[in-house]
């Protein structure tokens, strides 16, 4: 049987259990629930310190996100920004053995739609991710930690994010894509 | 803010590796793939729903019945203003489907090689210094609307969360069966 570290793709099924799994582990462990965006705001909010710190430390939703409870600010290289930070080096093994790595500016759908521009697809992928983080701030968490997490502890907030991201992901990839829009395939 | 910067050893310890495991796991999924996350909201590819609805049916089961046996501390159930997680839902699905990648699937693509996830990260940090701008006019006219605190469903409606875990996960094998007939059956699509 092939070592599955060399294997490009593992069952979703696989995948899944096995991200349930280290949800447990966080959970025991480490009293904590997998999430990624919230270290947006600390990397953020840290390189903007370099340059008008006052302001970044006025600042309500910083001192909500970052604030101590007794004044000053909890350490912004925490336990989030070391695990957000690992994942590309998880995913950059993952690939190197699977040898799915490879250097991709456009990817394939996006070229197949709206051409082999790097400067279109950086400025939408720019301007994505804008509205990205700026939606998961506003709904408290992203796809791990709303998605995963708090889908997996039943809580109301994240089935309502889940709800709402699936509603305008679909309008907007169809909008984007069309119904029937010619694709070429790729290998992935 | 730089005063203490860095938590304990331990705490960043554990985190990376987490984050290690998290980051392999999605990278073997497929799903810090451009392609297979938007073709999910496509209806053509249904590794991301797969991914996470196991995910979430495999947590549940050992997060609660950690929970019954003591072995867990409690939940980290996130606050239910539902106005923010439904108007912040609804921003998020435009921005994933924009940018093809979610923010921690971001991060991981990035590491496989994907340098438009690089961008969006970019694209990321200034969301979150535009919404700290925005945050004292939301804070006050969208984050007290339906906030009903740090709910569940098995909490509100005073039954056990199996209730919900068992038909859930009945639920998910049905799709997934029905799921994987139709793509064992009809040639994939070109």
């Amino acid at each position: 049987m092939a070592n599955p570290i060399r294997l490009p793709r593992w069952s979703p099924y696989v995948v899944g259990a096995g991200i349930g799994i280290l949800s447990w582990a966080t959970f025991y462990f480490m009293n904590k629930a997998l999430g990624t965006s919230t270290s947006f705001v600390g990397a953020s909010g840290a390189l903007l310190c370099t340059v008008a710190c006052d302001h970044v430390e006025q600042n309500a939703y910083m001192v909500k996100t970052l604030g101590a409870k007794g004044g000053g600010f909890k350490p912004v290289f925490d336990w989030q920004m070391a695990l957000v930070l690992m994942m590309a080096i998880g995913a950059f093994i993952s690939a190197w053995f699977g040898r799915t790595f490879r250097v991709e500016r456009v990817p394939t759908l996006w070229q197949s739609r709206f051409g082999p521009s790097v400067a279109k697809r950086y400025a939408a992928a720019f301007v994505g991710g804008v509205i990205l983080i700026f939606g998961a701030r506003m709904a408290d968490g992203c796809t791990s930690g709303h998605g995963i997490s708090g889908g997996l502890q039943l809580a109301v907030s994240s089935w309502t994010f889940f709800a709402a991201m699936f509603a305008t992901g679909i309008i907007t990839a169809f909008a984007l894509y069309g119904r029937g829009s010619k694709e070429v395939t790729d290998v992935q | 803010m730089f005063s203490n910067f860095f938590a304990d050893p331990t705490t960043l310890l554990l985190g990376a590796i987490t984050g290690l495991v998290f980051g392999f796991l999605l990278q073997k999924g497929g799903v810090t793939r451009y392609n297979v996350i938007v073709r999910q909201f496509l209806f053509r590819d249904f590794t991301v729903l797969k991914t996470m609805l196991t995910a979430i049916i495999v947590g549940a089961i050992g997060i609660y019945a950690m929970l019954a046996l003591g072995m867990i501390e409690g939940l980290h159930v996130k606050t239910a203003a539902l106005m923010m997680n439904l108007l912040g839902g609804a921003i998020f699905g435009v921005g994933m489907v924009l940018l093809g990648y979610c923010p921690g699937t971001a991060v991981a693509a990035a590491g496989q090689g994907s340098r438009d996830a690089l961008v969006g990260i970019a694209g990321g940090l200034v969301g979150a210094l535009a919404y700290a701008e925005a945050y004292p006019w939301i804070s006050k006219n969208i984050e007290p609307v339906a906030n009903f605190g740090k709910i569940t469903f098995p909490g509100i409606s005073h039954v056990s969360p199996w209730l919900f875990i068992v038909p859930l996960a009945l639920i998910a094998s049905a799709l997934f069966y029905w799921l994987e007939r139709r793509e064992h059956t009809v040639p994939r699509a070109a």
